[in-house]
């Protein structure tokens, strides 16, 4: 288990790598939608680990926040407003 | 048997992961990156959380997981059109290598309107 | 019967969520699902209702098994794409036709096309979808539709319109 953490870890400073580096908004926005998806897998590997539901609780808020977050996000992108 | 199951599948979905996150990293312009980085960390995390259910058998903890699998797989394609979209709008360019881009030549026509 | 259906969706959802028959969960659980059956409703989707008919479940379920089976072919896919040396990509935006006219299958096609093999939706205007096709294969617009929606349209045509 401990081999899937840190190759997660991996994943998750890519992820970071392209936040830091992204030439452009859209990318770095990107960058943050594919980080909170992998925190959901984060969450379901120490879920195994301690086989309690705490950790799927928190995955699932984590997939519904980060979801709307990165709407808010494209839409300011976007340049609209938000009732549209 | 179903923890062999559950390792099958972790492993599965980690090398996708990966997958996903080089070519967040290599590809060269947001639209290539965002198909990529969606298509491989979706169906990654999904099997992760899928093992979490051979994991852990038929209880509050697999069940959950389940659910977590279909609110990914519907967030996940949402959010990455969204992106996809905003991007466009404001004004980002496709990569040069690419061979047409039928969305900017119908927009301009109709700047004025939008 | 529209918010009847809803509420009850929403109560299942609660009980798997929370994974007991306790009467005091069963309790919270009706009140929250009528409250936000009361406030949200009117957004519930009609195309839903349809679907509950055992013909259409027929398809559903086939639908989902096909959508399976493109989901882990377009992962090979990138995979290819990505850790070949070379990136053999030739990225652009196409224009295709759709002829679904509901939103429930507009929305599936549109998130089907997104999770299936080098193709991801841009927008949509009208009836036509513009698509980012990381690997164009022809130029021509009939035989882009031909191959990016029709492989999902004669299914999600029979299961929601």
């Amino acid at each position: 288990m401990t081999v899937i953490l840190v190759l997660l870890l991996l994943c998750i400073f890519c992820c970071l790598y392209r936040v830091g580096k992204g030439p452009t908004a859209p990318d770095r926005t990107v960058a943050i939608d594919i980080l909170g998806t992998l925190v959901v897998g984060f969450c379901a590997v120490y879920s195994i680990i301690t086989k309690k539901d705490l950790y799927m609780n928190i995955a699932i808020s984590w997939a519904l926040v980060s979801f709307i977050g990165t709407l808010a996000l494209a839409k300011y992108l976007e340049g609209r407003s938000f009732d549209e | 048997m179903s923890e062999a199951a559950g390792w099958v599948f972790i492993i599965i979905g980690i090398t996708f992961d990966l997958v996903g996150c080089i070519g967040l990293v290599r590809l060269p312009d947001i639209y290539n990156r965002l198909q990529a980085a969606t298509k491989c960390v979706t169906l990654g995390t999904c099997m992760i959380l899928l093992s979490v259910f051979f994991f852990v058998g038929l209880n509050s903890v697999g069940v959950k997981a389940l659910l977590c699998i279909w609110f990914v797989l519907i967030t996940s394609p949402t959010s990455a059109h969204a992106i996809a979209r905003a991007a466009h709008r404001s004004g980002i360019r496709l990569w040069v290598g690419s061979v047409m881009d039928k969305y900017a030549d119908d927009k301009e026509g109709t700047e004025d309107t939008a | 019967m529209k918010r009847f259906l809803y509420f009850l969706i929403l109560l299942v959802i609660w009980l798997l969520l929370t994974w007991s028959l306790h009467w005091q969960d069963l309790v919270v659980g009706v009140v929250i699902a009528l409250i936000a059956q009361l406030l949200l409703g009117d957004i519930f989707p009609v195309g839903v209702v349809r679907v509950f008919n055992p013909v259409r479940f027929f398809w559903l379920f086939t639908y989902t098994w096909v959508f399976f089976f493109y989901v882990i072919k377009a992962n090979f896919d990138v995979a290819y794409r990505v850790l070949n040396l070379y990136m053999p990509i030739k990225p652009g935006i196409v224009k295709v036709r759709t002829k679904l006219q509901t939103d429930m299958a507009r929305t599936f096609l549109a998130n089907s096309i997104t999770l299936t093999p080098g193709t991801l939706s841009v927008d949509m205007v009208g009836d036509h979808l513009y698509i980012h096709w990381i690997n164009i294969v022809s130029e021509d617009p009939e035989k882009e539709t031909e191959i990016i929606v029709r492989r999902f349209e004669k299914l999600l045509e029979r299961i929601f319109e």
